[in-house]
Parts: C-alpha cells; structure tokens; sequence
C-alpha cells in the first residue's frame, strides 16, 4: 500500500522535474536576451515602441495599389508592402492552380509523348532553387525584351517591353451597382445549385445547373451594363517620346518587371508541386469507385463530377493549400529583385532607416505568422467538414 | 461506294503507307524548316503553307490510326501517342515545338557559343559566352578563398568522399566508425582545415568562403544538426508532458509559419541586439543556427508523421517489455518511424540544398550570389543568362541526383517489409 502510493508520487515527480527545468530554461533565455536587449537599445539612445509606426516614412515605393508617397507614414508604407506580397500571391496561387493541374493531368495522359513532358517540366522546374528560377527571369529573360519604342505589341493595345508590360487601364462608370450584380448572380448561383442538389437527391431529377449557373454569371451583370448605367471604356498605352532618345508609354497600367518574374517564378515552381498533389489525388481514387459508378449506370461526366473529383479533391486540397501558404512565403523572395514587398519595404527600408531592428522584424514575422495560422487553421476546419464520415 | 473508308484492317496495306508518308513528310518540312531554314511548301499561300504540317500529320495519323491491326509496332504506337484524334493533335503540337526548339537550343549552347578566350573580348558569336563560366569557374566553386589556399577545401572534400565512398564497400562492423567518424569527427576536422588558424595553416575568415563549397559546407552542417534537433521536437510534440509539448508545438509553428529570409534578417539585424554588447558571433554560424532551426522545425513534423503512423502495439509491446521512455523510442520507434518516412526527409534535405542560395541576404555568396557578383563586374556586363543557366544547371543535377538516391533506397528499404 505505502509502496503503491510512493510510486504514484515518484511518477508525478518524474514527470514535474523535466518540465520544470524545460521552462526555467526557456525563462532564463528569454530573460537573458530581453536585459541584453535593454541595454543594447538604451546604449544607443532607442526605446522599445511602435510609436514609429506614425513618422513620417520618407522614402518613395516603386509599386503601390494604394496611394503612396514620402510624406506618408511607416504604418503606411507597412500596408503598401503587405498589398503587394498579397498581390503578388494571388497572381502566382491563379497560375500555380492553372499550370499545377494542366500538368498533373498530362502527367495521367494516355499520350505517351505528353505524359512525358509533363514529367520533365515537374523534374527540372522542382529542382532548381526557386531563388534562380526569380533570377533568371529577372536578370536574363526579362533584360533580353526591347526597349519601349520597338516593344513588342499585341494588336497595339498592351506593349511588352524591357521595362515593364503595359495593359489597358479599365475605366468604370458605376462600379459599385456591377459588383452588387456580381455578388447577387453568385447569391442566385448558390440556390439555383442547392436546388438542383435537392431535386437530385429527392426526386432523381438532373437539372443543368452548371448551365444555368453560367448563364446566370453572365446576365445578370449584362443587365447591369444595357439598363443601369454601368459602363466601361479602356484607356491604352500610348508610345510618347521624352527626349530624342528616351521613349515612354503613357496611359494604361504599367506592370512592373520584377512582378512578371516574381509570379512567373513563384506560379512555374509551385505548379510542380500542385501537378505531383493533383496527380496523386487522381490516381488515390480507387479503380472500383469508377467502375461501381459505371455499373450503376452514371455517364462519363456524371462518374467524373459526382464520384471521382470530389474523392480526389479530398487527397489534392490539403496538401495544396500548404503549396498555397508556401508560395505566399516564397513571395517574400522578391527582396532579392527588388520589388516592393513587405520584406524589401518594411524589414530592409523601413529597417534601414529607423534602426528599430526588434519591432520591425517582430512585425513583419508575426503577419506572416498570422496569415499562416489562420491558412492552417482554416485548413483543420475543411479536412474535419470534408473527412470520411464513417459509421 | 464510300470513296473514304474508314481505317480498318481491310484497307491496311493502302492506308498505313499514305499515311505514314503523310506524317513523315510534315515532319520532314518542320525539320527542314526549323535547321535549314527552307520552307518547301514555299509555293502555296502564305498560311496554308504554316499550317500544311499540321494538316498533313493529322490527316496521316488519322489513316493509320486502325485498331487491332494486328502489325505490333502499329498497335503501340496508336495506344501510345494515337488514341483518337485530340491525342494526335496533341502528339502532332509536342515533336513540332521539340523540333523547332532544337536548332535555336543548339546554337546558343554550342554551335553559336565561345569556348576559347580569356575576355568578353572574345565572345564574337550569337550563342552563349562559356568563356565567363571558365574565367570565373574558380570563383564559382570558392567564392573569394585564396587561389593558394584552394587545396584545403578540395582536400576536405575528397576526404569526405573518399570515406562515403569507402563505407559502402566494408563490412556492417567497420560501417558503424565509418558513419561515427563522419558525424562527430570530420566535421571538426574539416571546418578546421578550411577556416585554418593553427597547424601552421593560414587563417581564412568565413567572410571570404563562397561559391559551391559554400553551399556543401552549409547543408552539410545544417543536415547533421538539423536531423537530431527535429527528432527531439518530434518527440516533445507527442510527448504526455504538457510544458514540453506546448513549448515544442510553439516551437515548430514559429518556425514554419514564417519564410527562410525573415529568418536570415533575424539572424542578422535582431539577433545581435540579443547578445551583450561587443560580443560577436560569425556570420555564418549565426546564418547555421538559423537554417539549422528553420529546417529542424520541418524535420520535426515530418518525424511526427512517422511516430503517428506506427501502431500502438508497438508502444506498449516495448513497454510491456520493460524498457523506458529512452531505450523505448532509440530501439523500437524511432527505426521503424524514420524508415517509414524516408521520403519525407529527403523533401525536407532537398529543400535545405535548394534553399542555401538565400544566404544572400547577410552578404554571404554562394553560386548564384557569386554569379550576380560577376555579372556586375564591369568588364562582364551582360552575361546573367550564362551565369544563371550554369548555377541552374549545378543545382539541378545536385537535387535530382539526390531525389533519385531518396527513391532507390525508399525501393530498397521498402521490399524488406
């Protein structure tokens, strides 16, 4: 008894020991590295603070969404960057999603010749360092375009050129009614697909909702545009001459060289990894699932769309989105050409000049931190919805 | 009568020759078109001309697309690249832009390109300038080391795979102080030959390594601590104790959650805040910590998908056998988890290699910053394309040998079970 009740303690002991001195020790390193910090801060004449945040920023961005200058503050130029990783992650996500299942369905292709191809871009884009890959298109394909006065044009509306890749600028009139219409056709797709669900499940019915769906997304904005006022015109780029030498575009939206690299880079290497996820999805789906759905009858449409994608998203989704949270990470490369990210603006400029190295490189890991937690997050929610119910 | 019978095996002996006649003479005029430079259905319009190939190819692959020909090299050639018409299309699309791009690849790396020289000067042709990768391929390899001192890195180098090379030839017993010298004693002895400093070796501050070895140098050492510290996290993360598995989740979500290079700023701008004031710790054992711990995050959850894979019973066998925590996870979990996700690690190692270039940002150079270096040298303006095609080249051939090495022996390990 007494022997029984001393082993129990000893286990609690055992236990409480380990853990305390993890804890002690983390403490004291923390403890040790925030003295150190005091005083190396108070030695040069800084306090610990976001203050900064509302200064003056003083320094020009070459890319903004949001209107930027000097005379704005750091906060400021904090939110320029951030738009701009963001900017730069969608684009890459639109095309890595575009490229990834292209290619990780040739990979599957019956044609021989193909499947091959596909394999060889896989194998060669995923092993090289995705930072090369940005270098390449920026310091050598990019720089190997004409200069804007031989640029090259497509149909003279939008112009390739070495310094950047001018497109027409969309100019809206009653923009706002256009993105209510948008959002009610999504609204009507949403019961228009609930339904045709239902009916389906209830009644066997197949209604043609993706047609209808389609149809929808089309006329409802149509109609915005023939009675409501809304209208949209292009302004283009046009070739203007600043000296004898020096041409320009002017007009249209300037897009800047190191973006194309940036998005070719980071979508071309991604695209590897989302085409080898889609790839093993696919195959993950069991030959029986498709020949149980043919003997019940299911065309080829019906077997793909209602048996095969939604087994197979279940296997591509997760690992996906983490290519996604990785490309928005890789993003952070475009430091090492130059375009205007939160790194490039916040952690170096930023940095540079007012010296606060501890907030500014806290802030800048705690939003990368944030939008990954939240990904991951978001992530544990839709695998718990989408996990085999089993019974 | 139908003049334009289906292609079947009736009409095999008229439509197989049409049609293979049909398909090598449109790829007889993309070849020709693409390396001579002479367009032989010159005569025709102008976009008719463009097209004929493919309208030639089509209508050929269509005539000899029979099924169950019962010629073999037939059948598979329509089963592989023939099926139906999309297929031929698509076959027809893929050997015309491999052979249009052939002569232009061709000319840039090698008919057009510069071999011989010792200056831009000397690069007259159209095609690429080699001449700046073999001036400069001794700063490629060894960043800005003495050219004198060079012997020691190769020296450290060939030790290293000799001993590699040497281990797969002896017996299991001798295996094992192979495996314990490269762990625990050639890294010391390496680093020590390379940086120097004593033994009557001249001193070579790390500022001054770069290029390739740098590359070597830094995965190596991030490889071999990197792997035990996510092992332990891996551990902590499944451990019952609350302290140590919240410490180690927090731990490893810090790490993954943000990108390498906010990492390296750390390392490079915060950290030094950290210390007491006049201490200074190298650059690049501070750029080591970082990568070492970045990684060690990522070998951590790779582990943990190992130790969730295995079976209980396994658990609770070892410890029906008496063993504890320690003996129980060295013996029984660990070798049966890490064998499971060989894979796994060999990711996470080829994302180590691939992502060493990033040093950059603390000013350390290895390939690619050398070659932006170089290409910024005024007398070899204009030769990025050069210098980024080789550092990709090198880079490649490292991570594909190594993803193919992770393959075999995940085939080899894996029929043993």
């Amino acid at each position: 008894m007494i022997f029984k009740k001393f082993n129990i303690e000893n286990k609690k002991a055992r236990d409480l020991i380990p853990q305390a001195i993890t804890v002690l020790a983390l403490l004291s390193v923390i403890i040790y590295f925030a003295t150190n910090a005091q005083i190396n801060m108070g030695n040069r004449g800084i306090s610990f603070g976001f203050g900064f945040l509302n200064q003056e920023a003083s320094f020009d961005i070459t890319f903004s969404m949001i209107e930027y200058d000097g005379s704005h503050s750091y906060g400021r130029a904090f939110l320029v960057g951030l738009l701009n990783t963001i900017l730069v992650s969608v684009i890459g996500i639109f095309f890595a999603t575009i490229i990834g299942v292209v290619v990780g369905v040739s990979r599957l292709s019956d044609n021989y010749l193909i499947a091959k191809v596909a394999e060889w871009y896989v194998e060669i884009f995923r092993n090289i360092p995705l930072i090369l890959q940005i270098f390449f298109w920026y310091f050598a394909a990019l720089r190997a375009l004409p200069l804007p006065e031989n640029g090259i044009s497509f149909n003279d509306i939008s112009f390739l050129t070495i310094k950047g890749w001018y497109v027409p600028k969309f100019i809206w009139t009653n923009f706002n009614i256009f993105l209510l219409s948008v959002i009610a056709a999504f609204i009507a797709i949403y019961f228009i697909n609930s339904y045709a669900t239902k009916q389906r499940e209830q009644f066997g019915k197949q209604l043609p909702a993706t047609s209808i769906s389609l149809a929808t997304l089309i006329l409802i904005p149509l109609i915005t545009f023939l009675f409501l006022g809304v209208s949209l015109t292009f302004e283009y780029p046009v070739l203007k001459q600043l000296s004898s030498t020096v041409y320009t575009y002017e007009g249209g939206v300037s897009i800047i060289p190191e973006l194309i690299a940036l998005a070719l880079a980071l979508s071309m290497y991604t695209a590897t990894f989302i085409a080898e996820n889609v790839r093993a999805g696919i195959l993950g789906v069991g030959k029986g699932q498709k020949e149980a759905a043919a003997s019940i009858g299911l065309n080829k449409n019906q077997i793909l769309k209602l048996v095969v994608m939604p087994q197979a998203l279940r296997i591509i989704i997760p690992p996906t989105t983490n290519q996604y949270l990785n490309l928005t990470k890789n993003s952070s490369l475009a430091a090492a050409i130059a375009y205007p990210d939160i790194v490039l603006v916040f952690a170096g400029t930023a940095l540079m000049q007012t010296g606060r190295a501890i907030e500014i490189i806290s802030i800048t890991m705690l939003t990368y931190l944030t939008l990954s937690i939240s990904i991951s997050m978001f992530m544990n929610w839709y695998n718990k919805k989408m996990a085999i119910k089993e019974k | 009568m139908n003049l334009i019978a289906k292609p079947s095996k009736d009409n095999i002996k008229t439509y197989v020759p049409i049609g293979l006649f049909l398909v090598s003479l449109s790829f007889l005029d993309v070849f020709i078109n693409a390396f001579f430079n002479l367009n032989l259905m010159g005569f025709l319009p102008s976009q008719l001309s463009y097209f004929l190939p493919l309208i030639l190819g089509f209508i050929g692959f269509y005539l000899i697309r029979i099924e169950f020909s019962g010629v073999h090299s037939l059948d598979v050639l329509n089963k592989n690249i023939n099926s139906n018409n999309f297929n031929a299309l698509l076959t027809l699309f893929t050997i015309f832009i491999i052979i249009k791009s052939i002569p232009p690849m061709l000319d840039w790396f090698i008919l057009e390109a510069n071999f011989v020289g010792n200056s831009k000067d000397d690069c007259t042709g159209d095609g690429a300038c080699w001449v700046f990768i073999k001036v400069w391929f001794n700063r490629f390899m060894y960043g800005l080391y003495p050219d004198a001192e060079q012997w020691r890195i190769n020296t450290a180098f060939l030790i290293l795979f000799a001993v590699v090379g040497a281990s797969f030839f002896v017996s299991e017993k001798l295996k094992k102080y192979f495996v314990l010298f490269l762990v625990f004693v050639f890294p010391f002895l390496g680093i020590k030959l390379i940086s120097g400093g004593s033994f009557g070796l001249e001193y070579v501050e790390s500022a001054a390594w770069g290029g390739l070895s740098l590359t070597f140098i830094i995965s190596a050492f991030a490889i071999l601590f990197c792997f035990p510290i996510g092992v332990i996290l891996a551990l902590g993360r499944r451990s019952s104790l609350p302290a140590i598995k919240y410490i180690s989740i927090g731990f490893i979500e810090l790490w993954r959650g943000v990108p390498l290079i906010t990492v390296l700023f750390m390392s490079a701008v915060m950290f030094p805040m950290f210390l007491p004031d006049g201490t200074f710790i190298d650059k690049l054992i501070r750029v080591l910590i970082a990568i070492t711990l970045f990684e060690a995050a990522y070998m951590a959850e790779v582990v943990r998908g190992g130790l969730q894979a295995l079976p209980k019973g396994q658990y609770e066998a070892a410890k029906s056998l008496g063993m504890g925590y320690w003996r129980m996870n060295a013996l029984i979990i660990l070798p049966q988890a890490l064998k499971l996700v060989i894979p796994g690690i060999a990711n996470t190692l080829l994302a180590l290699v691939k992502d060493t270039p990033l040093i950059f940002v603390v000013g350390l150079m290895e390939l690619a910053g050398m070659i932006g270096l170089a290409k910024t040298n005024p007398k070899w303006l204009g030769m990025a394309m050069e210098g980024y095609v080789f550092a990709g080249l090198v880079f490649w051939i490292i991570c594909y040998a190594m993803s193919r090495y992770s393959q075999n022996l995940e085939k080899k390990l894996s029929t043993e079970r």
